[in-house]
Order: C-alpha cells, then sequence, then structure tokens
C-alpha cells in the first residue's frame, strides 16, 4: 500500500513539476506582451513616417518645415496655410488640421470638465448610498455607447437641434463635434474624479467638519482641493482621448480642412484626416507617410499626456495612503 | 444661545449651500437626461426599422433597402475571434502581473535589495527587484495601450499585420503579386481590436485576482501545491466572475469600435458572407458610418441608418449590462 502510494507520488510528483514550469513560461511570455506590442506599435507607425525624414522624393512634397511653416500667398490665414495633399501642387500644412483638432477638443473639455467634476463631487460626497448604485451604472452605459453611435447621433440629430436653436451658417461645426466629444469624455473625467474624491481620508471632513464647516464648504474647499491632482489627472487623460477620437470627428465636425479660430466653421481633426484618407492614399507616397506622420504625432501626445495623467494618479494615492497610515 | 447675527449667517449658508448642492445634482440630472435623449431618440426611431427582415436580409438597392443580416454575420464573427485572440492572453498577462511578481512594489524592492548589503541572499533579492520593475514597466504599458487612439491602431493594424506579416507569408507562399494573406481581412482586423481591447481585460481581470484572499494561496502552497496549481484550483475558481465582467467589458468595447476596422478589413458592402478568416466583412459600426456619410439618399436610408444603430447599441448595451450585473453580484457577495 505505502509502496504503490511512493511509486504514484513519484510519477505524479515530476508531471506536476513540469505543468508548473511550463506555466510559468506561459505566464511570464504574456507578461512581456503588452510591452512588445507598445514597442511594435511605435516602430511600425514610425517606420511608415520615416520617409518624410530620409527619402528625398517623398521629402519634396512632404517635409517637417512644410507641415508647420510653409505658407501660400494670400491675405487670409485660411489661404496662407493649407491642407491640399492631392492637388496638382500638394500643399501639405498641419496647421487647420492641427487647429481643428485643438478646436474640437477645446469644447469638449470645456462642456465635460464641469459637469464631470460636478457629477462626481455629488455623487462622492452628497449622494445616498442608493442614488450612487444608480449613478454609476449610468455613466458606465454612456460610456459604453460606441463613437461610431455618438458621432450618429451628432451628425442627424444634435447638429440640426444645435442649428434650429442658434442659427449656425454650417450644420457641422467645432460646437457640435466638441459638444458630441464633450458627452463621451464626461464618464472619464467622473471616473477619475470620483476615485480620487472617495479616497481623500475621512479625517479630513471631520476635521473640516469640527471646524463648524457645512457640508457643502467641507466638500468645495478641503476635499475637492485634497482630490485637486486626481481631477486634474482627470482632465489629461481626458485631453488624451479628445485628441485621439476618431469617428464622432469624422462624422461629426463637417471634414473641412480650414485655418480657423472660428468655433462656427467646419472642421477636419487629424484622427479624421487618416480616417478619410488613408483609404484612397497610394502606398508608400508623400501624402501616405504625411499620414502616417499624424498617427505618431497621435501616439506621441497620447503617449506623453497619458503617462502624465497616470503618475499624478499614482503620486496621489501614495500620499493618501500615507495619509491614512 | 447664537446671537440673532450668527442664526441668520447659518440661515444664509443653510441657503446657499442648498444651492450650490442642487447645481451639483442638476449635473447628475443632465448626464441621465442626455444618456436618456441619445438612447431614447435611437430607440424611438429605431424599433419601427427592426423587423425580422431586416434582421435577416442583406442590404439591396445600392443600400437604400433591405436588412443588414451580413452585418450582423461580419460582427459577430470578428467579435468571435478577436476575444478568442485578447480574452486568454489578457488573462495570462494579469495573471503574470499578480502571482508571479513581488506583490510589495518597486521602490520597497529596492530598498530592501540595498539594506541587504553583504548578507546572503542578496541576490534574490536583486532578481526580486528586477521582477517588480518589470511588472511597473508592464504596468505602464498596458495603461499606456488603453490610452493609444483607436485610429492608431488601425495603423498599425494595417502597418504590422497586413504590410509586415501578411505579405511576408503572401512572399513565401504565394506566387508574385498575388495577396490572400496581405490585405484587409477578418482575421487581421480581429487581431488589431483584440490589442484594442487587452488593457480592459487585465485590468479586469487582475483586479478580480486582487479579490481572492491571500491566506487561500498561502495554505494551498503549504499543503504543498504547486504554484500552478494553486492558480487552477484557488484562485481562478474564486476569481472567475470577475474575469469574466472584464472579458464581457472589453469584448462590447471591441465590438462598438469601428476607426481599428477601417483600413484593416471592414467592407463597403459585400454580396457573399465571409467565410474564411482571410475574407473582407461587412461590420454594423461600418454599416452606420457608410449610411450617415455616403449614402445617395438621406431620406431613403434614414429608416435603416436608425435600424442599424439601434442594434448595435443594444449589442453593446447588453453586453455591458450583463458585465455589470455580473460585477455587482460578485462586489455584493464579497460585502457580505
Amino acid at each position: 500500500m505505502s509502496r504503490r502510494f511512493e511509486a504514484d507520488f513519484g510519477r505524479g510528483e515530476r508531471r506536476r513539476l513540469i505543468w508548473n514550469a511550463a506555466m510559468t513560461g506561459v505566464f511570464s511570455v504574456a507578461g512581456w506582451v503588452a510591452i512588445l506590442f507598445i514597442f511594435l506599435i511605435f516602430v511600425f507607425t514610425f517606420k511608415e513616417t520615416l520617409p518624410i525624414f530620409t527619402d528625398p522624393e517623398v521629402r519634396e512634397e512632404a517635409n517637417l518645415y512644410k507641415f508647420f511653416f510653409e505658407r501660400q500667398d494670400g491675405p487670409t490665414l485660411a489661404e496662407q496655410f493649407i491642407w491640399q495633399p492631392t492637388s496638382e501642387q500638394p500643399k501639405m500644412s498641419l496647421i487647420p488640421i492641427i487647429l481643428g483638432t485643438l478646436k474640437a477638443t477645446f469644447v469638449g473639455l470645456l462642456f465635460a470638465c464641469p459637469i464631470g467634476v460636478a457629477a462626481a463631487l455629488f455623487s462622492s460626497e452628497f449622494a445616498p448610498a442608493r442614488l450612487r448604485e444608480v449613478i454609476k451604472p449610468v455613466i458606465e452605459l454612456l460610456a459604453g455607447i460606441p463613437s461610431v453611435v455618438m458621432g450618429f447621433f451628432a451628425l442627424i440629430v444634435l447638429a440640426t437641434w444645435l442649428q434650429s436653436a442658434f442659427g449656425f451658417t454650417y450644420r457641422l461645426n467645432a460646437w457640435n463635434a466638441g459638444l458630441a466629444l464633450g458627452i463621451a469624455l464626461v464618464p472619464i473625467i467622473y471616473t477619475i474624479s470620483e476615485d480620487g474624491l472617495t479616497a481623500v481620508p475621512r479625517a479630513f471632513r471631520e476635521a473640516s467638519y469640527a471646524l463648524g464647516a457645512s457640508r457643502f464648504q467641507t466638500a468645495w474647499s478641503v476635499v475637492m482641493p485634497a482630490a485637486a491632482p486626481a481631477i486634474f489627472a482627470s482632465f489629461v487623460l481626458a485631453f488624451g482621448r479628445a485628441i485621439g477620437e476618431t469617428m464622432i470627428l469624422l462624422m461629426a465636425g463637417g471634414n473641412a480642412a480650414i485655418t480657423s479660430f472660428n468655433l462656427n466653421d467646419p472642421l477636419r481633426t487629424l484622427s479624421a484626416t487618416i480616417a478619410a484618407e488613408l483609404g484612397e492614399v497610394v502606398n508608400g507616397s508623400a501624402h501616405y507617410s504625411a499620414l502616417f506622420f499624424m498617427g505618431t504625432l497621435l501616439f506621441v501626445i497620447t503617449f506623453v499626456s497619458n503617462t502624465a495623467g497616470l503618475w499624478v494618479i499614482r503620486r496621489m494615492q501614495i500620499r493618501m495612503q500615507g495619509e491614512k497610515a | 444661545m447664537p446671537s440673532p447675527a450668527t442664526a441668520a449667517l447659518r440661515g444664509a449658508r443653510r441657503g446657499a449651500d442648498r444651492i450650490a448642492v442642487t447645481l451639483l445634482a442638476l449635473s447628475v440630472i443632465l448626464i441621465v437626461g442626455i444618456l436618456v435623449v441619445i438612447v431614447g431618440n435611437i430607440a424611438w426611431h429605431g424599433v419601427r426599422t427592426v423587423t425580422w427582415e431586416f434582421i435577416s436580409q442583406p442590404p439591396r438597392q445600392g443600400l437604400t433597402a433591405g436588412g443588414i443580416f451580413p452585418a450582423i454575420v461580419g460582427t459577430a464573427a470578428l467579435v468571435i475571434l478577436m476575444t478568442i485572440a485578447a480574452v486568454p492572453l489578457g488573462v495570462a498577462t494579469a495573471i503574470y502581473l499578480h502571482e508571479y511578481t513581488p506583490a510589495e512594489g518597486l521602490s520597497l524592492a529596492w530598498r530592501r535589495f540595498k539594506k541587504s548589503k553583504g548578507l546572503p541572499g542578496r541576490r534574490r533579492l536583486f532578481t526580486r527587484f528586477l521582477s517588480a520593475l518589470l511588472a511597473t514597466i508592464t504596468r505602464s504599458a498596458v495603461a499606456n495601450l488603453a490610452g493609444i487612439p483607436s485610429i492608431v491602431f488601425g495603423l498599425f493594424g494595417l502597418g504590422f499585420f497586413i504590410q509586415f506579416i501578411g505579405r511576408s507569408i503572401d512572399r513565401a507562399t504565394l506566387p508574385p503579386v498575388e495577396l490572400l494573406w496581405g490585405q484587409g481581412s477578418l482575421l487581421w482586423a480581429a487581431l488589431t481590436l483584440a490589442l484594442l481591447t487587452l488593457p480592459t481585460v487585465i485590468v479586469a481581470t487582475e483586479e478580480a485576482l486582487r479579490t481572492v484572499p491571500h491566506d487561500l494561496r498561502e495554505a494551498s502552497l503549504a499543503l504543498g501545491a504547486t504554484r500552478w496549481e494553486t492558480i487552477r484550483r484557488i484562485v481562478l475558481p474564486g476569481s472567475i466572475s470577475g474575469i469574466l465582467t472584464g472579458a464581457i467589458l472589453g469584448i462590447s468595447r471591441g465590438a462598438g469600435e469601428v476607426a481599428p476596422i477601417l483600413f484593416t478589413g471592414a467592407a463597403y458592402y459585400l454580396p457573399y458572407l465571409p467565410e474564411r478568416v482571410t475574407d473582407q466583412f461587412m461590420h454594423l459600426g461600418y454599416h452606420v458610418l457608410i449610411l450617415s456619410t455616403q449614402s445617395p439618399d438621406v431620406e431613403a436610408t434614414k429608416p435603416l441608418l436608425y435600424g442599424t444603430v439601434f442594434v448595435l447599441l443594444m449589442l453593446t448595451f447588453l453586453l455591458n449590462l450583463t458585465g455589470v450585473i455580473i460585477r455587482s453580484r460578485t462586489r455584493a457577495r464579497l460585502r457580505a
């Protein structure tokens, strides 16, 4: 009996150890995959951008000087900075496109930041637990709306409403696109701000009440400043999302690359330009490289803003844990 | 006994408080209102279009009549392939991060190593530090992956999967000029989307693994189980519903994304259903884009458009809702 047990044990033991070693290998490899792909994404987007720096033929039409500084003759900004990559004389200024991206992002953040933070403050400081259980799924559903659906709504419904309410000359403009974008940004700002607000230690609030402050005074001048890094980080992360958002702006932005500071004009963003033009571009042409350059630009901007936002959140978590202990 | 002045002040303050809190509450009402308006508008116009014919027929007359059957099939095939790629990989990455790397943070691992000068086991502490370093880098890579714009994933899918891998396979296996793998297809689109959903799955799985008490693992290891046995018998059964939630939320995000598949295989219109992974496909989200921006007759397509949006929205909402329900049940059970 005991001999049989030992024999079994020996054979089984070996198999168990082999399995264990094999699975350790599998999991470790998986651990590298995320790093590998971040690296690959950068390498392969950048690889297609490279001709802008190296290939003389491509450089004749598309280079950094043309992207950012080249001016055509003309009295207005809109005639000086032009994106017309497929015309006889290709004009490849990114200025109108970058301006369009910034305009949409600005309107989006202008709408989403106050509303997201106010909702977060309300649900972390004032809402009863039951109500909070309702708010969170609602926000999650809002976050779950695919951006193509949001784009559709902005294009077909919202644009008509806004035009009849404010009498815009152009149906599709920065207000319309930015508002739809803002609706998509609210969940990001809400979620991260709310996390930050609830992480503020209870002692802060109690000290404030003990000094005679009201609930709102406490929330506004004690809790919110304490959570300021998280709120700031939520803005930064929302900015990253706004810069890269594609479908909403492709559909609701009006798709006109005009150098204009006017929010009533239609616009065209970096992401929408890639989405609209990459399908019809000649592989390896200057235009193709220029579109990948925009992709690299988006990658770098979002990478930097995300890293910064996440770093701020991490710092705040460490500090709050320190204060709790 | 408060003086009349302080009483008045307090009253004013309470009034100001009430106004301020009402304003905050209004922002929540606004958000709920927006959601209701969007979903309500789409449901109101969409429901009338969605009939059995609409679901089961292909588009006709240049996309101005008929249904969306091929787009539903394409979306389903895409989502299934994406799930097969993303979920096992995401779960494995999360298991690596949570079960195989040191639980202490990077700075603590470094301090322990520094303090160990001249002590035995210093090398072990150093490998532990390296492992913590790798975990930190992986976590920030995952977090960054989540923030990369979806259109950049599309560029990557085109540049890496199609131009690099696909064309290489074709060069090796096919006569020159012919393309099989080196063009947009179900497979490449699914892999591109899988990459996009990976962070969601990883983060949710890690959160689920964290809910399994540490004592259980130690008890299992103390009884002589190997680490893999502990993971399979103790950790995974204890966190399966959380992992499921993460998978479903990731899938629902992937199902609605259009930007990554624009150049990696989505087709404007196909007279046949996709049969192989190298086929192109129609997709609900892409169909919405096409109908709303390139329709020859806007008024004629509008009902079809609303119907398609409604189906897509219901699909993602149902997935989301399932995920959220499973999660809140799990959380309630954990609290009890």
